[in-house]
């Protein structure tokens, strides 16, 4: 697997448990299902953790474990299968300000809408990762300078910067 | 007419410059062919039977000369001489080379064009009345609308990865030009009780293998609500829209298995969650595009034109096509002129490059250098002076363009069918010219009156045959082309379906079976009904009687033959 945020591709500190018993086996920060959530919290009070789930899942779903996770990982099956964008958008919505993660064969070509939408970093499979490396993520966020959303991504919407001209004219 | 400032152009700029790499990542193997694939397509770029074809976006239909001329430059240069107006209001090229698409997108940005998802599962090109601006029974123009949404459309963060395409219509008129019950989104432009102006908010609407008439999901939408109720609507289905079957996956399957009640509710939920004020349009930004469809300067001039009046008294061809193609205008001493791209024998919808430099030349003269394209594959010159019809006429018929059949039984729909498209099951362009021919005699064309024919090749319905007067579908049974006809379909305020008459037919009989509805229609019709009007009053029922005594008689024929 490789991990790429916006600086560049980095270690991943977390280490996938599938199930209680090996989640509770693990020294270090866990990365585990959420429906196992509850009871890593109870076990382990107080370590770091994070949570791994479909982009199918429903946000009151995930919403109370927002406060304990440091970690959310969005299972993307597919690079087209857009409904981690918007799961993304709810969890950010909540409040949550931890690492947002996609999870799954994403394309260079969707890194800036999945910043945009409030993930902070991309976990491929080695075999995208090999096709596309580093640098093409790396390209591919910026080859777009302007969006005209408002609310997305991290500047101004073309919307906003044409209403700040207008002000300052 | 809108026209880009520095950020529409740096973003269209860009997005050429991000295609152009997308291209060369395919050829270098970073990008596979499946990864390609809805990359190019957001693009506009398909692979068809022959080549591969590009869809040029005509944002709510609204051209000027420049951008005609260069389509023109276009079509000859990279293409084989011409360009093809669908249904959708684009423009498409069926012959261009991969290797040339990037420099064609670099010249359509020149004159302020683009192809920004004219396919693919996302936001598609948003489409309004040909007449907006112009019509009388206007609340208010849709086109600033229109622009809002393709601008907030264009490269969502969160919603190009639909489950499906995902198309909205924007009218402001009374009278539904746009077709807003089988879009995704229909909007409408409304006042309230109070006479504030919004929108009434349709979802759920579609053609293609599955045809719904859309469902009326608010009644009213403050106007300056719309992004958000537009995010809160999209977000739904982002998130709910079956991905498991793309038949399933559009947005009318949805509302059609959540209930009506049930999807309301869910969209509703998730408008109360989002945070509105943050994603709507300023007030100012509103104003500063609507600016942009502010009428042009009209003359001060009389309703009738003593001009208009002579020549239409010695000249019964122009008299005609006067008649049959102009549509009234607000303004007085005005008209809208619609421009049918259905010549007898054309293929419905085709434009040369030789015409559209014509054409940009007639509408930079006569009509405040501005022109429509229509979703019946014609155009429209908005704003003509009655005085002046005379000499746009004439300059119309020198460039093959005066066709006097606008709205008649000759004016068809034909979707690219079997000539051009890799999914067809049968061929939609010969037929339509079969039928033409069949009725090309005016005087019989007047006397059926307006007639709305629409042929699709397959079941997906580009050619709307669901919403046609009468409906022609191709298919392909046992090996043979064969043609099943409905009647009663309507894209209208009065939207249905069409009903099927009976069995399928080989395609040589579908002229025939057309004029045996069209006997059918003139007998039952009463006083100065149209067809529609006569349908909507009998029912499909003796149109389904007319057509089976047509069908038995060709199997008689058919007997004698080969006895
Ligand atoms: C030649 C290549 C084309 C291909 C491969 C193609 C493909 C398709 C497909 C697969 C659908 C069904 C989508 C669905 O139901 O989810 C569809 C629907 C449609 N297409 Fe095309 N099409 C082509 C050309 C055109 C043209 C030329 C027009 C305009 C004349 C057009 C306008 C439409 C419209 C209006 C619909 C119906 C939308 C709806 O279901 O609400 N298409 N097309
Ligand atoms: S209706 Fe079918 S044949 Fe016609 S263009 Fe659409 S997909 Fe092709």
């Amino acid at each position: 697997m490789t991990l790429i945020t916006e600086a560049g591709a980095v270690e991943d500190r977390f280490t996938r448990a599938d199930t209680i018993d090996a989640a509770l086996a693990v020294d270090g920060p866990v990365l585990i299902p959420l429906a196992i959530a509850d009871e890593f919290a109870k076990a382990r009070a107080g370590t770091e953790f994070g949570v791994f789930l479909p982009g199918s899942t429903p946000i009151d779903d995930v919403k109370p474990q927002l406060g304990n996770v440091a970690l959310v990982a969005i299972e993307f099956p597919a690079f087209a299968d857009g409904r981690g964008f918007s799961l993304a958008k709810k969890i950010v919505r909540e409040g949550f300000s931890g690492t947002l993660r996609a999870s799954g064969p994403l394309i260079a070509d969707e890194f800036a809408d999945a910043l945009a939408c409030g993930f902070t970093e991309v976990e491929l499979p080695e075999t995208m990762a090999n096709r596309q490396p580093v640098q093409q993520w790396m390209a591919a966020k910026d080859t777009m300078t302007e969006h005209y959303q408002t609310g997305y991504g991290r500047g101004p919407s073309i919307l906003q910067k044409r209403l700040a001209a207008r002000k300052g004219a | 007419m809108y026209r880009y400032d520095e950020f529409d152009e740096r973003f269209v700029r860009e997005r050429v410059a991000q295609f152009r790499g997308q291209v060369e990542r395919r050829l270098d193997g970073s990008l596979s062919e499946d990864e390609f694939k809805p990359l190019r397509l957001k693009n506009g770029l398909y692979l068809q039977l022959h080549a591969y074809m590009l869809r040029i976006a005509v944002p709510y239909g609204t051209l000027n000369s420049a951008q005609l001329r260069m389509l023109a430059h276009i079509a000859e240069t990279y293409d084989k001489g011409y360009g093809h107006f669908t249904t959708r209001q684009n423009l498409q090229f069926n012959w261009p080379k991969l290797k040339d698409v990037p420099t064609i997108l670099e010249l359509l940005a020149d004159v302020e064009m683009h192809c920004i998802q004219t396919s693919g599962n996302c936001i598609r090109n948003v489409t309004s009345d040909q007449f907006a601006g112009v019509a009388k029974d206007e609340v208010e123009d849709p086109r600033p609308t229109a622009e809002l949404i393709r601008q907030w459309s264009s490269l969502h963060p969160e919603f190009v990865w639909l489950p499906r395409k995902f198309k909205i219509a924007v009218t402001g008129a009374e009278h539904d030009r746009a077709a807003i019950m089988v879009h995704d989104i229909g909007l409408k432009l409304k006042r309230n009780d109070q006479g504030a102006v919004g929108y009434e908010v349709i979802v759920g609407g579609g053609l293609g293998r599955t045809p719904m008439i859309g469902k009326v999901v608010r009644e009213f939408l403050p106007k300056d609500e719309l992004l958000a109720y537009l995010e809160a609507v999209m977000r739904v289905y982002n998130s709910e829209g079956r991905r498991d079957n793309k038949f399933k996956a559009r947005v009318k399957i949805l509302v059609h298995e959540t209930g009506e009640e049930e999807f309301r509710a869910r969209v509703e939920e998730e408008y109360a969650r989002l945070d509105g004020p943050t994603i709507n349009a300023p007030e100012e930004e509103v104003e500063r595009i609507a600016a942009y469809f502010a009428a042009p300067t009209y003359e001060t001039l009389p309703e009738a034109s003593q001009v208009l009046e002579q020549a239409r008294a010695i000249d019964p061809e122009f008299d005609r096509f006067v008649e049959q193609n102009s549509f009234e205008h607000k303004q007085p001493g005005y008209i809208a002129l619609t421009i049918a791209l259905k010549e007898i024998g054309a293929v419905p919808g085709d434009m040369s490059g030789d015409q559209m430099r014509a054409f940009a030349d007639i509408a930079e003269t006569y009509s405040f250098d501005e022109f429509r394209v229509t979703h019946s594959q014609n155009l429209v010159l908005p704003h003509v002076k009655k005085d002046d019809l005379p000499a746009v006429h004439a300059a119309l018929k020198a460039a093959g363009l005066a066709s006097a059949n606008a709205g008649l039984i000759t004016d068809i729909i034909a979707c690219p069918g079997l000539d051009y498209c890799a999914l067809a099951t049968a061929k939609s362009i010969p037929i339509a010219q079969a039928i033409a021919k069949t009725f090309a005699d005016q005087e019989r064309q007047k006397a059926i009156g307006e007639l709305p024919i629409k042929i699709s090749g397959c079941i997906n319905a580009c050619g709307h045959h669901h919403v046609g007067a009468i409906g022609i579908l191709g298919l392909e049974k046992g090996g043979r082309e064969n043609y099943q006809i409905t009647v009663g379909g309507d894209a209208t305020e009065h939207a249905a379906l069409g009903e099927r008459l009976g069995p399928g037919i080989d395609a040589e009989d579908v002229p025939a079976a057309i004029e045996a509805i069209v006997e059918t229609y003139l007998a039952e019709k009463q006083g100065s009904e149209s067809f529609m009007e006569t349908v909507r009053r009998t029912g499909a029922e003796p149109f389904k009687t007319g057509f089976t005594a047509f069908i038995e008689s060709r199997a008689v024929e058919s007997e004698a033959a080969q006895s």
